[in-house]
């Protein structure tokens, strides 16, 4: 009974969250000093050398405003805007590549992030918590506290310094890899794969170094912690190996609460992935933003942020819901 | 431990069963010594070198460091440069001093009001719970999942045209205030149990009272640490903005150096410190405050054992 | 036979080295349940770590020696160098907080076999362990269980079948039922005497606690301030107590049917930092003279297999407080 309620508890918090960020998405537009359709009906017309007449205007701005949801009152707009991005996922066309639709956009450059933010993620979590819980287990030996510097000096480093770091590092100084990655399309191959391998290395060295150092320094601290639980020193005296002890008893235990904190920290580990991927112009949805955002193109912003916030929290109850599955005495009660 | 604090104690006295006398105990810290410990020391030495230095310094500078074609473009170190020139035509040194001096100034005031708020939240949900506590703690959930650069980059789009650097600081304080608020409800829960408040609360003080003179002075250690966080979290989000070009780049501070840097290609004409020199500060800034963060943090540690 | 010859226990610490444990030497014969007693501090948790070999920086064994009596496969003697080897096999150990003493996320059945004493057909252990466990008084179900779904008494039930199921030798038990409420506690001293009448092996008892002494054990070991004072076999030591410190442990206990009231023993025992001459309990007994604060008495046998370490020992306290002969 006790993992079904944990369960329910969690989508439950899951869909409020999901609502409430909707929500904040639909009021967002309103909330900005500068009109989009404004903005976007001056581009058009520069663009257009002013040839527009003012019924075309007229016209398109009575488009725009029921593409956007800005007819009728308030509260049919909301229940209208839910009704598209929930039940259809409907952001409307892009204006810069009218009339490809902004979901459309998204879904390409998703799974790059996704691809990018899986195995950075992965990579940091795993080897950050390894090499913690070594540092932590021997923690009186002086190569566990050079490990504690190591992640004192990463840890406080943020994600663009790292970027330029990296770049600085090995694409300049030793120039190992390229100074801006070039993407290949076509079909999948082992040399595109290769190539894709080769040009995504620094992004996610980037973003492997970022996680890297939070996560040795408070694994070696809980490591240091769950080793001197009783159960530890039984196991000791029950003449248990090294090994053993170190990951059946203070690993186990000890990456219980890693867990929770990884997801806690997934928003700020999705805005490094978007920094980062910005940074190297990689063709994921941060990129797709930031080049919107220079050209003004709103809806596929507005159509980002709610596919973060979906993508962020949908991660975070995966996480949770993972986590019965390695505590037991949340799974039988 | 260190030898020359024991005495000796030679295998005979062991052998023949004489426990040995103990060395002289130290002198215990007195006031506020307890305070500094190395990293804490570290730390402020590092703060206090940017922070006068930022300060202090732009008063010697004549030419506005953000004017550009000041100078020849991309010149080498030199005694009338000591790290050259940029770009731009700007001496990078004087540039750097400037960011450094804007992106602290951001911080503390960005860190001031996120601090504020989030105090004032966490600790009356955490405090007052109830259905008050479970709104406002779905309200900063939801903020804590809503990723901030997605909906920075949609501001800094809006607002790139508006003319007021601080308007970057007041959005950062809207979406930055509710991981803290967070970090102090959970302590404050825990400091609900303690017996210490039971106390105050069966002596008949009022809500107000035991929120101001029993449970501060005990928060008042995370909220140092929580506000040097804060700040790092500011400089950090302002300076990412400025990087990918939506902040007010014209302004110089250690995002925008970065910025222009980047845009104008330092690596390809070779001017890398151009490059380099705010990274280095940067780093160094953080580290900084990260030392006196994680300083004052044990400092406080050890004292709430001894106390 | 187990036989300790002059044991001294060190521990270096910043301040300097203290002897927790001060020339103790004892023969503890095969088959006993030795109880140890002695107020916090006495030594006695670290008689116990000499004794099952767990001896790591900053304490050391500084002079003496251990003799287990009992020899490995091969018909070498057992000795505190390499008793690390047997822990478990031919020396067990039953921890003082079997609440937290297992593994919170692992089956409580691989718990019984993830050490080197364990056989490696794991299997087959466990098959065995499923039928040993059920004569404890434990459900079969309790090998699949996590160690929360057991209760306190359960889980000390399992600390017990982990600890002789291997038929040990010797098998030391820290304070066994400390935490446990009464009920349960008479029911798992009585499963220790039980196991040890049937397996034949050495328990060593370490409590505070004279009460769980009384009940079990069939020799008494009384420790005080690092030192041992009295040592023999229970009834007579609970009868007649040699040594005065032993007299007022066992006076602190209460009987159904008598009302006095009961005495603490006033002080505290002394420092082991400072220099100490002569008996170490000379302080805070009623019957110390200055003999008995120069010169250190040495434990000997007043009675047959009883041994006293005291000038006086033997001497009754009186009801007005002074000494009298027995």
């Amino acid at each position: 009974m006790g993992v079904i309620q944990y369960v329910a508890k969690r989508v439950g918090l899951y869909l409020a969250v999901l609502f409430i960020g909707v929500t904040i998405t639909f009021f967002l537009p309103r909330l900005l000093p500068t009109n989009p359709i404004d903005a976007y009906i001056g581009q058009i017309q520069s663009r257009a050398n002013g040839v527009l007449s003012a019924d075309a205007i007229a016209q398109l701005r009575q488009n725009l405003e029921e593409l956007y949801g800005l007819k009728g009152n308030l509260f049919s707009q909301y229940v209208g805007y839910l009704n598209r991005v929930i039940f259809h996922l409907d952001f409307g066309p892009s204006f810069t590549y009218y009339p490809t639709p902004v979901s459309g956009m998204i879904l390409n450059a998703l799974p790059w992030t996704l691809g990018l933010l899986l195995v950075s993620t992965v990579i940091a979590w795993v080897l950050g918590n390894l090499v913690g819980v070594v540092a932590g287990y021997f923690h009186t030996r002086r190569a566990a506290t050079v490990l504690e510097v190591v992640g004192i000096l990463l840890y406080p480093i943020p994600y663009y310094i790292l970027a330029v770091s990296v770049i600085l590092l090995l694409a300049y100084v030793i120039p190992i890899f390229p100074l801006s990655p070039t993407f290949p399309v076509g079909d999948l191959s082992l040399q595109m794969v290769g190539s894709i391998i080769y040009n995504s290395t620094l992004p996610a060295l980037t973003l492997v170094l970022a996680g890297f150092g939070w996560n040795i320094l408070s694994m070696k601290a809980l490591a240091v912690a769950t080793t001197e639980e009783p159960y530890v020193t039984f196991a000791r005296l029950k003449g248990t190996s090294n090994w053993t002890r170190m990951v059946r008893y203070v690993f186990r235990n000890a990456m219980l609460p890693q867990v929770t904190a990884l997801a806690l920290s997934l928003g700020t580990v999705f805005n490094g992935a978007l920094l980062t991927e910005i940074l190297f112009s990689y063709p994921g949805v941060g990129l797709i933003m930031r080049t919107a955002a220079s050209s003004g193109d709103y809806n596929v912003l507005y159509g980002a942020i709610t596919l973060s916030i979906l993508a962020v929290a949908t991660a975070g109850l995966v996480i949770d819901l993972i986590y019965p599955l390695l505590d037991p005495r949340i799974r039988h009660r | 431990m260190t030898a020359t604090r024991q005495t000796a104690a030679t295998s005979a006295d062991l052998a023949a069963g004489r426990a040995t006398p103990p060395s002289r105990p130290r002198r215990t810290a007195a006031g506020w010594l307890w305070l500094f410990n190395t990293r804490l020391v570290l730390g402020l030495v590092i703060l206090a070198i940017f922070v006068v230095g930022s300060f202090v310094l732009p008063f010697f500078c004549r030419v506005d460091p953000a004017l550009q074609a000041s100078y020849m473009k991309n010149l080498h170190a030199s005694p009338a440069h000591w790290l050259g020139t940029t770009g731009l035509g700007q001496d990078t040194l004087w540039f750097l001093i400037f960011a450094v001096r804007n992106s602290l100034t951001l911080g503390i005031f960005v860190g001031i009001g996120i601090s504020a708020i989030s105090t004032a939240i966490g600790l009356s949900a955490g405090y007052i719970g109830g259905l008050y506590e479970r709104l406002v703690m779905l309200i900063v959930d939801s903020f804590i999942t809503i990723p901030l650069l997605p909906i920075l980059i949609i501001l800094g789009a809006a607002i790139r045209g508006n003319n007021n650097f601080l308007t970057i600081g007041v959005i950062i304080v809207v979406f930055g205030w509710a991981w803290n608020a967070r970090t102090i409800r959970s302590m404050v829960l825990s400091l609900r149990e303690r017996e210490f408040i039971n106390m105050a609360r069966f002596s008949g003080a009022g809500t107000l009272d035991i929120l101001i003179r029993e449970i501060f002075p005990y928060v008042s250690a995370y909220l140092v640490v929580g506000f040097i966080n804060t700040v790092l979290f500011a400089i950090n989000t302002e300076a990412t903005l400025a990087v990918i070009g939506l902040s007010k780049v014209e302004v110089p501070t250690l995002g925008s150096i970065i910025f222009w840097a980047l845009n104008y290609n330092a690596l390809f004409t070779g001017n890398f410190v151009w490059l380099l020199a705010p990274i280095v500060a940067t780093v160094l800034l953080f580290l900084g405050l990260f030392l006196v963060s994680t300083g004052f943090n044990a400092a406080f540690a050890s004292k709430r054992g001894v106390a | 036979m187990i036989r300790l010859d002059n044991v001294v226990a060190s521990y270096r610490t910043g301040r300097g080295s203290i002897n927790a444990v001060d020339g103790v030497s004892l023969e503890i014969p095969d088959g006993c349940i030795l109880g140890v007693a002695g107020e916090s501090g006495c030594g006695k948790s670290t008689l116990m770590k000499l004794i099952y070999g767990d001896v790591q920086s900053p304490m050391a064994l500084a002079a003496g020696s251990i003799e287990y009596g009992f020899a490995d496969g091969r018909g070498q003697p057992i000795t505190s160098q390499t008793i690390r080897q047997h822990w478990f096999s031919r020396i067990s150990y039953i921890p003082q907080s079997s609440m937290n003493s297992l593994n919170p996320v692992v089956r409580v059945g691989s718990q019984f076999v993830d050490f080197p004493g364990a056989d490696p057909d794991k299997k087959r252990v466990l098959e065995q362990v499923r039928a040993y466990i059920g004569k404890l008084g434990l459900p079969v179900e309790t090998l699949d269980a996590y160690p929360h779904q057991l209760s306190g008494g359960m889980r000390q039930r399992v600390m017990i079948a982990m600890a002789t199921f291997f038929q040990p030798d010797l098998i030391l038990a820290d304070e066994p039922t400390t935490a446990l409420d009464v009920v349960v506690q008479k029911d798992i001293l009585m499963l220790l005497m039980e196991l040890q009448e049937q397996m034949g092996n050495t328990i060593l008892l370490v409590s505070h606690d004279m009460g769980v002494h009384y009940q079990v054990t069939t020799r008494m070991l009384i420790m005080y301030a690092a030192k041992a004072v009295e040592y023999g076999e229970s009834e007579s030591v609970f009868r007649a107590p040699l040594h005065p410190y032993t007299r007022m442990l066992i006076d602190s206990l209460p009987t159904i049917g008598d009302d006095r009231a009961r005495d603490g023993i006033p002080g505290r025992p002394p420092s082991l930092w400072q220099e100490l001459r002569g008996c170490r309990f000379a302080d805070r007994c009623p019957l110390a003279t200055a003999r008995c604060r120069s010169e250190e008495p040495a434990l000997v046998e007043h009675r047959p297999n009883h041994f006293a370490a005291c000038h006086h020992a033997g001497e009754l306290l009186a009801p007005s407080g002074g000494p009298a002969w027995q």
